[in-house]
């Protein structure tokens, strides 16, 4: 061995390595390539990938909308021939904060083991993510439409549709080009985040991303060996019900809700990507609270005035567009809800998917 | 050792390797290892201690040279010079506290002048003191060593960790009340107390050659060593310190080898391994026995990976440096037996071990008056030993039980090599059934190892049963 050798062993190992990150960079974006751990070696998860504390959660929040789908029990396979397939999108509140799988909306849903009168299987799959950006919504009902669903049942509530709430969620910044295909496709009011660089784009710019994937799948295995994908505090402190004596609701204080400023147009968007598939959309529970100042507010979130314009106006625009729809604003008692004025407690989801139960069962039997 | 302080120490090292040779080499070996001392200890609850104990090493490092150092070697000129070059080290370090609000070397602000000034007369005192009124007899080695053992036994013990944090909030005038188990993270003391006691003993028995005071602490604070091994010994040591550097594109292309190797086990294979290797956390939410091994086993892969990783950084580091460290790992799960394993699993660690445990143990039990026998004897040592270094890891029933499982095996495998010796031929004689026969106890010996990892990646011995009876089935 000799100092020259060293030498060409050095230049020739940058020059591998600044070509692999021009290629790299050069190559299709990370959209599309899907592979992954789950289905094969490990089962697949009951709802997107997220979670702050990854060390007790064994789950984690990333970007990679194809990774995160990819991992889950959705994506195991092609569809049987004898499933009805529902999907649900929406926010913390469909995720399921505080709840294990089974107590989710979905997992109370598919339970319930309903079976259409031609002897399809009614499966209803968790797509929910605990952000609140109807954009983010869109984003993730592009994706599960590579999933074959018969049905998407969408759940939103009023603090989706501020038009600058859109890109807050990271999901909706880390997803430039996602969001801009939207904007382009669907004309949306929406400014996208800028494109990624050059330089994000090279391996070493995207080495978050590909350690995030990694991460994904390492957990995989605490999850498959405990069920667990969430960390369940023993205490958490409940959703406020004295309330402040504060009528604003973003930078609005009333009478009206600016309708220009809500992001309506992504019920039309998302008819448009849904396609054939039928989209219903329901407006979610949220706590009523009895508290002090409830007769100013709802809940930490809402004026009342804002709430009250905001179904009126979701009614008249889903049947504008031609959405079925489900106002279950107010199914749920104070009581059932825990750290959040959207968030349920399992009787509390029970309670909620008892009617929506009843509702969907008389769609598909009118539809059918 | 982080990503960030091998990268450092990794630019250090070449460049010093490439431009400096052996210009200044002790002197950049003996800066290079105190700073990093300084840099590497992370910050704790107890105030200015993140200065204070690596301070202590040096003390410590200090005295013991001290101890095991004739008159007339200590009073050298080069001794004095190197002990001045210490004090301003030390000094210089503490300066830092004028550059910024907070650590700039240190993890946090450094203490004012003043009371480091004090430690530092303290130090010098202590040191004059013990060469004053000492020789390197085997007395006053023997309370060093008892001291260090002391010291040792007060940082492994929670209970005696916590009286001990206990002390020192109340010297830097904190609540004392607040004292726990982790204040008290004394970067590096297990392999420098290893270190120390060696050449304490050596000196005892005369089998220690003299050594400069920078040589000595370049041999007890070698910064690419100094947080996790390997356990070199001084004689070992001062034939590279001391020798001219050899092909510098040899030591450089085999030392990158292994740090590139090391770094790729310790931070992709072992962190990854750790997401999901068993630990007190996931041991009660586990649910089916096949799931529960996969843990066990990452805990196995993990934990080799881990600290064979940074013994190639390390090795890797030295041969940049011109030290060839010793071996302390060699495929140690590819052994027939449980004595394999152990000659080839933390190599450094389990010859000090047998060099001042075992065999003094072995010698003194075999030449008592009423001799035991020998059977009992192999008993008493391999399981004398190995709580021994369970021990080592920490106090806790925990680390008694994973010695007790170790020590046992030892025993029981060295009582079957006995009675398997006369039918060796026998088995020689069949080359498939021989070879058939070392794979299966590979695989056994991994799995003794595999199982004894949950008594030692556990907290309490309950936990640990839990998981071994969920390992087959319970």
């Amino acid at each position: 061995m000799s100092l020259k050798f060293l030498r060409n062993v050095v230049l020739k190992a940058l020059g591998l390595f600044v070509a692999f990150n021009l290629v790299f960079a050069v190559l299709p974006p990370m959209e599309g390539r899907r592979w992954s751990l789950y289905q094969g070696v490990l089962p697949g998860r009951e709802r997107l990938p997220f979670g702050e504390t990854p060390q007790r959660s064994y789950n984690l929040s990333l970007y990679d909308l194809d990774a995160m789908m990819a991992s889950l029990r959705l994506a195991n396979g092609h569809k049987p021939a004898d499933e009805f397939r529902v999907v649900l999108i929406g926010d913390s509140a469909t995720w399921g904060t505080l709840l294990r799988p089974q107590e989710t909306l979905a997992g109370q849903l598919d339970a319930v083991g309903l079976q259409l009168p031609d002897g399809r299987q009614v499966r209803f799959y968790n797509l929910g993510y605990p952000t609140m950006s109807l954009t983010k919504d869109l984003m993730i009902l592009d994706a599960a439409m590579a999933y074959e669903p018969d049905l998407v049942i969408w759940l939103v509530t009023l603090e989706s549709l501020p038009g600058d709430k859109q890109l807050e969620s990271p999901l909706a910044q880390n997803n430039a080009q996602r969001v801009q295909r939207f904007v382009r496709m669907y004309d949306l009011p929406l400014s996208a985040p800028p494109m990624p660089t050059f330089w994000q784009r090279t391996w070493v710019g995207q080495r978050r991303a590909l350690a995030d994937r990694l991460r994904l799948q390492l957990y995989g295995v605490m999850w498959a060996a405990t069920g667990i994908d969430q960390d369940y505090p023993e205490t958490f402190t409940p959703a406020a019900r004295n309330l402040e004596a504060d009528a604003s609701f973003h930078q609005w204080t009333g009478p009206s809700l600016p309708e220009e400023a809500m992001f309506y147009e992504a019920f039309k968007a998302g008819k448009q990507i849904a396609g054939n598939v039928p989209l219903l959309v329901v407006n979610e529970p949220i706590l009523v609270s009895k508290g002090q100042n409830s007769e100013v507010r709802y809940n930490f979130y809402y004026p009342r005035w804002a709430y009250d314009d905001y179904r009126q106006q979701l009614e008249e625009k889903m049947n504008e567009i031609g959405l079925p729809y489900l106002d279950a604003w107010n199914v749920v008692p104070e009581a059932e809800f825990t750290n959040s004025a959207v968030h349920l407690s399992p009787r509390g989801v029970k309670q909620f998917a008892e009617v929506m139960q009843a509702w969907l069962w008389d769609w598909m039997l009118a539809n059918e | 050792m982080t990503l960030m302080h091998i990268l450092v120490f990794g630019a250090v090292a070449l460049v010093a390797r490439l431009f400096l040779r052996e210009i200044g080499r002790g002197w950049l070996l003996l800066a290079g290892s105190v700073l990093a001392m300084y840099w590497m200890q992370p910050a704790m609850p107890l105030r200015e201690m993140d200065f204070w104990l690596p301070t202590v090493t040096l003390a410590l490092t200090v005295f013991s040279w001290v101890l095991i150092t004739p008159e007339t070697v200590r009073q050298e000129r080069k001794q004095w010079v190197t002990g001045g070059v210490l004090a301003a080290l030390v000094l210089g370090v503490a300066l830092t506290r004028y550059l910024g609000a907070t650590g700039v070397l240190t993890a946090t602000r450094p203490p004012q002048t003043g009371a480091v000034l004090m430690g530092l007369a303290l130090v010098v005192g202590i040191a004059w003191l013990l060469g004053r009124f000492t020789r390197p007899a085997g007395r006053v080695l023997t309370v060093a060593v008892v001291t260090l053992i002391g010291l040792f036994v007060v940082l492994k013990w929670p209970l005696l960790t916590v009286w001990f944090s206990a002390g020192l909030r109340w010297l830097s005038g904190q609540a004392v009340e607040r004292a726990t188990a982790l204040d008290v993270r004394w970067l590096g003391f297990s392999y420098v107390a290893f270190r120390l006691i060696h050449t304490l003993r050596d000196r005892q028995n005369g089998r220690l050659p003299t050594v400069s005071l920078q040589e000595y602490i370049n041999y007890v604070l070698f910064f690419p060593a100094f947080s996790a091994g390997p356990i070199d010994r001084l004689e070992r040591f001062l034939k590279d310190l001391r020798a001219l550097l050899g092909d510098v594109a040899e030591d450089l292309g085999m030392g990158g080898k292994r740090l590139v190797v090391g770094l790729f086990k310790k931070f992709v294979i072992a962190d990854s391994l750790a997401l999901f290797a068993l630990g007190p956390q996931n041991v009660g939410q586990v649910t089916g026995t096949g799931w529960q091994w996969v843990l066990v086993y990452a805990y196995a892969l993990q934990i080799f990976f881990d600290f064979s990783g940074y013994t190639d950084i390390a090795i890797g580091l030295g041969r940049w440096l011109g030290i060839r460290l010793p071996e302390n790992f060699n495929a140690p799960y590819l052994k027939p037996n449980l004595t394999q394993f152990w000659n080839n699993w933390h190599m450094t660690l389990t010859q000090w071990f047998r060099a001042y445990f075992f065999n003094p143990l072995t010698r003194s039990l075999r030449t008592a008056r009423k001799p035991l026998p020998a059977t009992v004897v192999i008993l008493l040592t391999q399981v004398g030993t190995m709580v021994l270094i369970g021990l080592w890891h920490g106090i806790g029933w925990n680390f008694v039980l994973w010695g007790l499982w170790h020590g046992l095996g030892l025993f029981v495998q060295n009582r079957w090599t006995e009675w398997m010796r006369p039918r060796m031929a026998w088995l020689e004689a069949r080359p498939r059934i021989a070879a058939g026969g070392r794979v299966l106890a590979t695989v056994l010996t991994f799995h003794y190892v595999a199982l004894g990892w949950v008594w030692f990646a556990l907290p309490t011995p309950t936990d640990s049963l839990t998981v071994l009876l969920r390992l087959v089935g319970g």
